[in-house]
């Protein structure tokens, strides 16, 4: 049994060795992605993967020419289980962001939407000013605060939402910490249950997200408010995590998604999925 | 290892202390009582109560904490058209009160075996010599009875408590920011897990050496017939000589 255990471990050493190698010669890269962030990745009621990003995987393997194992894997530990060599890629709708970029690094990005927050129409956050509008944190830095400061007055007091250790949570504890009661959960679906039990008034995320809630019968009282942003601390959109010693890695990655921009493949995707074309106009 | 971060970390961390040993001891105070009533139906010889307490410890010490803190929380909120009618909401609402409602069902459930052991382990004779000197009900139980068998359940309780501070960990999935939840944050923020959760798991271990420290001294002063007599003067002198 012991040698049975160590020849196992051994083969998985070693595969893990090869793959962290990532030459011009993989054959199998795995993917992890989340399975709970619909529509960008789910888990369908048969325990299926699916989803933009799992649709969007299949066909950068096939520019790679290369096999793709998807498997989920928690949120929470999904940058640790890439530098501990789990798998070798993440796609699960994660930002651009200069925190990650200290850990691992990313493709070039292939979505890029703004925020927003979800509200019950009868809530008086539904009059919240912004409504509509995109900001670039970037390029607008004064007009996103300006509005941002406007918006803090009404939230005063009331309970958000959010996912923990996402560019939303961070979002929120830069501006409207001390204004509003936070609140961090596991996964997005955690955060819809509760404010349809009414426990939290708002939902602070990707409009994308919100979008898809508003899809569901639980929602259809409820509207998406607020100005949206996009870049600074927000990131410049959606991209393939990977080690940062995986630089061949990488470049596949950003050659596919390139290709895959270019041909339209990913707006028609984004248009499957999102109702609207998030790729990056870039 | 950075121990500069480290000694950071464990600042940090220290902040969710507060609230771990309040979800902690609020649940096993209540828990306490809800087991003793437990243990005290389910050894009363009436059919009914002892089936409801023998169905009760089999639910809530056969199913996991998580799933149970799953379902009181988002489970019960999904019905708070109902809860609201019973007046229950304002309860349901607050993720601090589910989380100590599902703590301290699931400890009464666990403690109730505990203290159902400790009172069938309390010796005949002393009940039958309490009888002899005129005692009976609850006089007999409040003065034999429940001292020896709250020294006889001592040290299995002292286990109980020290699962209970490691189980209010699983309160950070629903949004309490105990050491758990902060720890799970600081992680999302510096990807640094190993360092993290050295410090965290420090953290428990430090918690839990007080409280097995604070049992042994209760379970000393408690149990005075099982400690050495004092050695009599005249023979360490007799040493010394």
């Amino acid at each position: 049994m012991m040698k049975f255990v160590k020849t196992v471990s051994l083969a998985i050493v070693g595969s893990a060795l090869a793959i962290g190698g990532a030459s011009a010669q993989t054959k199998t890269v795995k993917i992890a992605t989340e399975g709970a962030y619909a529509p960008w990745n789910f888990t369908t009621p048969a325990g299926k993967l699916d989803g933009f990003e799992i649709d969007l995987a299949n066909d950068l393997c096939k520019r790679m020419k290369v096999k793709c194992e998807i498997k989920a894997q928690d949120w929470d530990g999904i940058i640790p289980g890439l530098t501990a060599k789990k798998y070798d890629a993440i796609i699960a709708g994660m930002s651009i962001t200069p925190e990650r970029q200290k850990a691992i690094s990313f493709s070039r990005s292939y979505a890029n939407g703004p925020n927003g927050f979800l509200v019950a129409k009868t809530s008086p956050l539904a009059q919240m000013p912004g409504t509509g509008q995109t900001y670039n944190l970037d390029t607008q830095k004064a007009e996103t605060e300006k509005v941002l400061e406007a918006i803090k007055p009404l939230l005063k007091g009331k309970a958000i939402g959010v996912q923990g250790s996402t560019i939303h949570a961070a979002y929120a504890e830069k501006y409207f910490k001390g204004v509003a009661d936070i609140r961090e959960y596991k996964t997005t679906e955690a955060h819809d249950l509760d404010l349809a039990a009414g426990r939290i008034d708002a939902v602070l995320a990707d409009s994308v997200a919100i979008v898809e809630s508003l899809g569901k019968p639980e929602f259809k009282d409820y509207v998406m408010v607020g100005p949206g942003a996009t870049g600074g601390m927000l990131g410049d959109g959606v991209g393939v995590g990977i080690r940062k010693e995986d630089a061949a890695l990488r470049k596949m990655f950003d050659e596919a998604i390139d290709s895959a921009l270019k041909d339209g493949t990913i707006s028609k995707l984004a248009v499957k999925w999102f109702k609207v074309d998030i790729a990056p106009k870039s | 290892m950075d121990f500069e971060f480290m000694q950071e970390t464990f600042l940090r961390l220290l902040s969710g202390v507060p609230l771990t040993l309040n979800l902690a001891f609020t649940s096993v105070a209540f828990g306490a009582v809800l087991a003793m009533l437990i243990a005290l139906m389910r050894m009363s010889g009436v059919r009914v109560l002892e089936a409801f307490a023998k169905g009760y410890v089999f639910v809530f010490r056969g199913s996991p904490l998580l799933v149970q803190i799953f379902l009181i929380y988002y489970g019960l909120g999904q019905f708070r058209p109902t809860l609201q009618e019973w007046g229950l909401w304002s309860f349901f609402r607050e993720p601090y009160w589910c989380a100590i409602l599902a703590l301290t069902l699931n400890t009464g459930a666990y403690a109730s075996e505990i203290f159902r052991g400790g009172l069938q382990a309390v010796p005949a004779q002393q009940v039958e010599a309490a009888r002899a000197c005129g005692m009976s009900g609850f006089l007999l139980f409040r003065r034999i009875t429940f001292p020896i068998a709250l020294r006889q359940a001592l040290p299995a309780y002292g286990s109980e408590l020290i699962l209970m501070v490691k189980a209010t960990s699983l309160a950070s999935i629903i949004t309490m920011m105990e050491i758990t939840g902060i720890a799970a944050k600081l992680i999302s923020q510096t990807f640094r897990a190993v360092e993290v959760f050295i410090v965290a798991g420090a953290i428990y271990l430090i918690l839990n050496f007080i409280i097995t420290r604070l049992i042994m001294a209760l379970e000393w002063w408690l149990s005075p017939h099982l400690r050495h007599p004092p050695v009599p003067k005249a023979s360490v002198e007799a040493v010394h000589v």
